[in-house]
């Protein structure tokens, strides 16, 4: 294991597997040791399965021993809470779900298992995926590895902590308004959101559903494409996924990107963002224009709306998904109740946390009798405006480049008690959402100490030419190799 | 059976009467107690106060959108264009009513049970 990286890709450590250089019994108990090591400091993982790890390394080893075996087979690896796991809880961050145990398996959970990778645990995550900055958890905040009083954003925030701190090479997340992109940007790694409709959201415990959207947090661009490959494709299973072919996400990692047109936003240059992160976000475009792309100014003039139009259509969505938590079929049920209404009162009254409430009220507020169209129409609206922003755009552009977050990491504590505040820290990311597009993150520079990162947008189905500009600017750049003090 | 009688809706008007009144943007506490009760979702008396000012920055900064002109706009509700599938009508889940009930606390012979709802 000497030759390794003290913080190993997955492209690394498939290498070493082939080369028998280390087995995957190996790497999972290590895995293991360093997760059980980093709780107390980063509190990145609600559930870790000793047991069920080294029983999937076991059957990864004797798959390579028989020359058999993927990219992946062998990779120690961890799904964010929101993933069903059967055999293993999936809490989702929450009180109401704290000791449920899936009957099934999600779609992405069943296809990279089946690519052999090993899960060793479930990371920590805002509650429900309702936050930014990994506060609203019942299971208690992630720690930032680049400094503890800090968040690591939200609301993939245990992934990204895991990641960033080597624990695993890699883990899954979601994005509903940047909660990949966000947290991978906030703790210096790489963080990939598909298109909406890429990834399946089988067994993916429901926030927004038309903004919902798989995706992975990783140490390099080339590891995000090998594990998007395995996860995406059509699934019967899901009525929105998307019926296209993968293409193959690693051949063009090497596109010469010479020519290729890069659209910069000017509203992602306004006054909120920080101007050392700008600073390193400028560089970063000097970096592809250096490599032959051509810069575009580029404007997004509804990008103002898409943070109240996105807190409009989130909470409606979630506000029906999460009516299904009564406390009668599953999840946690208030003891004592003496009448059907107190039961479902009362169980989801203690089983929410106050972020969720707060998003459930909006939601139900805004799809209320006569308000329908004041609020939730009316968002519906301003969707098409921000998605109509980026078309005209892509028309002229192959990708569209800014920051992925107006700041740094900031304090533990500092935005939680003004919820608004909290939701404008992802007016860079929500529009991408709100538009269904591919989004990634790619860390671009340092800011006070902290990681900050890039945001690389693609089009509809755009993964490809995602994975290529962001693999591109990691062979120039070591942004992405910076480890946190130990 | 479904109770939509006249006492019902006149209620339901006029708390969204008392909701105009105030050009919809100040949240009472009545307000939020009305909602939470539509969410069936108890507000402890402890918190009520911080969910009606919080509630109330939340939709005072979602109704700046009521200035935006959008009419002849289509509604976006899905962010990919694409027609909705269909599948056969046929049976493809076999029965698993018993390991689906493991989640619930309180079941007997395959039933969910629930406090009396019936006198």
């Amino acid at each position: 294991m000497s030759a390794l990286p003290s913080r190993p890709t997955i492209a690394d450590l498939s290498r070493a597997l082939r080369n028998r250089e280390v087995s995957s019994r190996e790497l999972a108990t290590a895995a293991l040791k360093r997760i059980a090591t980093a709780q107390d400091a980063l509190n990145s993982f609600i559930t870790v399965v000793p047991e069920l790890a080294l029983a999937a390394a076991d059957r990864a080893d004797a798959g390579l021993a028989r020359g058999g075996g993927g990219p992946l087979t062998g990779i120690p690896f961890a799904h964010k809470d929101i993933f069903c796991t059967a055999g293993m809880r999936t809490t989702c961050g929450s009180r109401m779900l704290a000791d449920f145990v899936s009957p099934y398996d999600a779609t992405v959970v069943e296809r990279l298992a089946a690519a052999g990778i090993v899960t060793v645990g479930k990371t920590n995550m805002d509650e429900f995926a309702m936050g930014s900055s990994n506060e609203t958890s019942w299971f208690g905040p992630v720690r930032n590895p680049w400094d503890r009083d800090r968040s690591p954003g939200g609301s993939s925030g245990g992934s990204a902590a895991a990641v960033a701190a080597g624990l695993v090479p890699a883990a899954t997340g979601t994005d509903t308004g940047g909660s990949i992109r966000q947290p991978a940007a906030l703790v210096g790694i790489t963080g990939f959101k598909p298109t909406y409709g890429r990834v399946s959201r089988y067994g993916m415990v429901a926030f927004a559903s038309s903004l919902d959207q798989a995706g992975v947090l990783t140490l390099s661009v080339e590891d995000a494409a090998l594990l998007t490959a395995s996860m995406a494709g059509f699934d019967p299973r899901d009525s929105t996924s998307a019926e296209q072919p993968v293409p193959d996400y690693v051949a063009g990692l090497d596109t010469a990107i010479r020519g290729k047109r890069i659209g910069v936003p000017r509203e992602f240059f306004d006054a909120g963002l920080e101007p050392a992160s700008a600073t390193a976000i400028r560089d970063a475009l000097g970096v592809f224009e250096r490599l032959g792309a051509t810069l575009v100014d580029i404007s997004l003039p509804s990008l103002v709306l898409s943070v109240p139009a996105y807190y409009i259509v989130a909470p409606a969505e979630c506000s029906s998904n999460l009516s299904r938590f009564d406390g009668v079929r599953f999840g946690y049920r208030h003891a004592g109740a003496t009448t059907l209404e107190e039961l479902y009162k009362k169980s989801r009254g203690e089983g929410f946390g106050a972020e969720v409430k707060r998003r459930i009220l909006t939601g139900t507020y805004v799809l209320s009798a006569g308000y329908y169209d004041a609020y939730y129409l009316k968002a519906q609206q301003v969707r098409r405006l921000i998605a109509d922003d980026f078309r005209r755009c892509f028309a002229e552009v192959d990708v569209i480049a800014g920051p992925t977050s107006p700041t740094p990491a900031f304090r533990l504590g500092e935005k939680v008690d003004d919820p608004v505040q909290m939701y404008l820290n992802d007016i860079y990311t929500i529009p991408v959402n709100l538009a269904g597009l591919p989004g990634m993150s790619v860390p671009c520079g340092m800011s006070g100490g902290l990681p900050v990162g890039l945001q690389l947008i693609g089009p509809h189905f755009g993964e490809a030419t995602l994975f290529n500009f962001g693999h591109v600017f990691q062979r120039e750049t070591d942004w992405h190799t910076r480890t946190p003090p130990a | 059976m479904y109770d939509s009688g006249p006492t019902k809706l006149s209620a339901a008007s006029r708390f969204h009467e008392s909701l105009r009144a105030k050009n919809a943007v100040k949240l009472t506490r009545q307000n939020v107690e009305q909602i939470a009760h539509l969410a069936r979702l108890e507000i402890g008396s402890g918190e009520i106060d911080g969910v009606v000012e919080k509630l109330g920055r939340i939709v005072e900064f979602v109704d700046q959108l009521q200035a935006v002109e959008t009419s002849g706009v289509v509604p976006m509700a899905h962010p990919v264009d694409m027609s909705q599938r269909l599948r056969a009508d046929e049976v493809s889940e076999s029965d698993r009513r018993d390991l689906y009930q493991q989640n619930s606390q309180s079941v007997a012979d395959g039933l969910y049970l629930v406090p009396r709802v019936i006198e």
